[in-house]
């Protein structure tokens, strides 16, 4: 079904299997609006949702597609801080893999950690996110809705706002959009791009009004307050003079343009409250679309029911 | 790995004797009698004799590491002096400087006193570096006069830079009255911050934290301008960057009492061998790029690095199995040095094997103030064995550190030490 048996990021991922998922995940899409929306798909597997740092949305939208696709689910949270005190990680993969489970849904601070679970186990590995590197989940559910809302990707114009640096969203993003042949323009203080990031094959724009001006869509991140009054940025004030999507800003540009948000919002800070909540956002339909979009990518890597044991 | 006390004669036969000193390279024999170099060239033994046949194989002075970290006092579990010396005697080197970041650090005489007994015992020479400040906290000046006469032999606060540059100025200025080597371990910590990685491509790939360059050749900037200041010794390790090498070259021009070293890992990685996020080369300074690489290369054929120093550093497999970010920095080297070396700089680079002999052999005693003729008559027999043209594949089997924390696993090196003798005693490596 799918070419790669993990889903660890989308750097040198197919596009083909790009476009398969979202295909697959808008037939989900109806399921979803059915009155019963659970389809038996994948009856008697087992998905472990081991998360190593806090997450509220993605890991709700995990388990209500696991829950959807009749899966059996076990969540397991532990804090990094253990890790620290003495288990190793390899412990606590090996520990979970002994029980006999199908797939491993993982979020950890570290980059490359996933990598490093496929080292000591069978089972497929699903990055949730891994520190600064990637987060491809949410990458392909962000095209979904970019493809729900346009028809296609390729040539479509998006530009990412906010902090890049430190944003598995971003990379994730950038490296999706690329392979389906859109366009990216990455917009934020410059403290907060990431260096060498033309060679991610984007372009960068410190002007946010310019960015508007060229975009179809914006794809607006969070910004950390632990980011502020640091030597990276120095006020919210300062950061939403410069890049906030303000109603006052998007009135000045007469266009349309696509508003999307990974979540959680600091609403007031790098998007109005206004914006958030008009029309021209499809926000909570990335929410939707996280459910839909994740429910294809077990569906498509863990197999169906069809098969046992398969990979 | 077999180890045996030396026969009353001993005939090294038919080898390529190369010599680093006079830089010649020939057919010869050398007669080791009562562990001491009886003669070289064309030799007629006494039937007695016990004779190694070295028909193509290269008989040259033992090999001397001016870098290594063997963790004890503190961490046996990593490594201790024995271990340390046999994964040494693996790599044929005949010849150590211990850096004094152990637990506790060898600030004090008294430690340095404790590191020369236990060497007594150890299968190969093992001189202790002192620590610049005490409790290398870059604060107060260790006792340096005590400290060399007790056997230290040169002064670092390795694994962490001096970043005081008013201290950095102190110790060189003072380190002037007994004419020894000063080496700071050149990281701006400010610009590093919780950097793992060389700031580039790959680093924003990976997403993992990472430093630029100039996090390292600014403080080799700073310590080049003190050493010109003070009238030091500045010795620079293991450097890793192009700009590093162009400031070192550049000062080395007028100052001579500037040193420079450069490891195997920086000279045959880059950091495009990090995306697999492997730990074992989480190093620090970092692995960079392939600019740097060839940089660092040129810097080799041109004389700008004196010698090679592996900074051999073990850790536990349960410290490199964690995740990048948790993992300790460092790698193990001493076994895979020459085939590492000898691949990238000889056999893909065409620098002059003498060249490179003399940069694992002759060089880093000079730099130390070691003996240095190890060919001249009555020489205590101090000497490797190797093949410059062997072919193989590092394996776990081929360590004989206490630690397995090595990058080379599964890469093709060429060269390999066979014997080496030492301290009255002949090893050899058992090859199957």
């Amino acid at each position: 079904m799918l070419q790669q048996k993990h889903l660890l990021g989308l750097a040198g991922y197919p596009g083909e299997d790009i476009q398969t998922i979202i295909d697959t995940a808008f037939t989900f899409r109806e399921v979803l609006d059915r009155p019963i929306k659970k389809v038996p798909s994948l009856q008697g597997k087992t998905i472990v949702n081991l998360f190593f740092e806090n997450s509220t949305r993605t890991r709700i939208s995990f388990e209500l597609a696991q829950k959807r696709l009749s899966a059996d689910t076990v969540n397991f949270s532990a804090s990094t801080s253990s890790l620290k005190k003495g288990e190793t990680f390899k412990d606590t993969a090996q520990n979970i893999e002994a029980m006999k489970i199908d797939a491993v849904v993982m979020r950890h601070p570290t980059p490359g950690a996933p990598l490093h679970l496929t080292d000591h186990i069978d089972s497929i590995v699903i990055n949730a996110g891994d520190g600064t590197h990637e987060h491809p989940t949410q990458a392909i559910l962000d095209m979904t809705s970019l493809h729900e809302k346009f028809g296609y990707l390729k040539g479509l114009k998006v530009g990412i706002i906010g902090d890049i640096a430190h944003s598995r969203v971003a990379l994730s993003n950038i490296h999706g959009l690329k392979t389906m042949g859109a366009e990216v323009t990455l917009c934020g203080p410059s403290t907060l791009i990431p260096p060498f990031a033309e060679e991610l094959g984007v372009s960068v724009n410190y002007n946010v009004d310019e960015v508007i001006e060229w975009a179809d869509a914006l794809n607006v991140l969070r910004i950390q307050r632990e980011r502020m009054g640091g030597g990276l940025l120095p006020s919210v004030r300062e950061y939403r003079n410069l890049f906030g999507i303000t109603t006052d800003r998007l009135s000045m540009h007469k266009k349309e343009i696509v508003i999307m948000h990974p979540g959680p919002m600091n609403r007031g800070v790098e998007i109005d409250s206004s914006v958030a909540d008009s029309d021209q956002a499809i926000i909570l339909d990335q929410v939707l679309n996280g459910v839909a979009s994740r429910m294809a990518i077990l569906y498509l890597l863990l197999g169906g029911k069809q098969e046992e044991g398969d990979s | 790995m077999k180890t045996t006390k030396l026969k009353k004669q001993v005939l090294l036969k038919g080898g390529m004797i190369l010599d680093p000193i006079n830089e010649f390279l020939k057919k010869g024999d050398v007669l080791i009698e009562n562990g001491t170099i009886k003669s070289t060239g064309k030799v007629t033994p006494s039937k007695s004799v016990d004779i190694i046949d070295c028909s193509g194989l290269i008989v040259t002075h033992g090999f001397c590491d001016i870098h290594v970290h063997f963790r004890e006092p503190g961490r046996e579990d990593k490594e201790t002096l024995d271990s340390g010396s046999m994964a040494a005697l693996a790599g044929g080197f005949t010849r150590v400087c211990v850096m004094p970041n152990t637990e506790p650090p060898l600030d004090s005489p008294e430690s340095i006193r404790y590191t020369i007994d236990r060497a007594e015992e150890c299968p190969i020479h093992i001189h202790p570096i002192g620590a610049i400040t005490k409790g290398q906290d870059g604060k107060e000046l260790t006792e340096m006069g005590v400290m060399l006469s007790e056997g230290a032999v040169a002064f670092s606060d390795d694994g962490l830079p001096v970043t005081d540059s008013g201290m950095m100025r102190n110790a060189l200025e003072y380190a002037t009255m007994f004419d020894v080597p000063v080496i700071n371990h050149a990281e701006d910590l400010c610009l590093k911050k919780d950097g793992v990685m060389h700031e580039g491509k790959v680093s924003t790939h990976l997403g993992l934290p990472a430093s630029p360059s100039i996090t390292e050749s600014n403080m080799v900037h700073r310590d080049l301008a003190l050493t010109e200041l003070t009238g030091g010794r500045l010795h620079v390790p293991h450097v890793s960057s192009a700009k590093s090498t162009d400031h070192i070259r550049q000062m080395k021009k007028s100052n001579k009492n500037i040193t420079a070293e450069v490891t195997p890992h920086h000279l045959f990685f880059t950091d495009e061998d990090l995306t697999s996020y492997n730990t074992n080369l989480k190093v620090a300074p970092p692995i960079r790029t392939r600019t740097d690489q060839e940089a660092l290369i040129h810097g080799v054929k041109d004389g700008t690095f004196d010698c090679i120093a592996t900074d051999h550093a073990p850790h536990t497999v349960e410290e490199k199995e964690g995740t990048f970010d948790l993992a300790p920095f460092g790698m193990i080297g001493l076994e895979s040095c020459l085939g590492a070396v000898n691949r990238v700089l000889v056999k893909e680079n065409k620098i002059d094997l003498t060249r490179l002999v003399q940069m694992l052999t002759v060089n880093p005693r000079r730099i130390m103030g070691f003996e240095t003729d190890l060919l001249a008559e009555g020489s205590p027999a101090e000497l490797v064995i190797f093949d410059p043209n062997k072919k193989w594949t590092f394996h776990k089997n081929d360590i004989r550190s206490r630690s397995q924390n090595s990058p080379y696993l599964g890469e093709e090196l060429i060269g390999r030490p066979l014997i080496t003798i030492v301290k009255g005693h002949i090893t050899s490596l058992e090859l199957d």
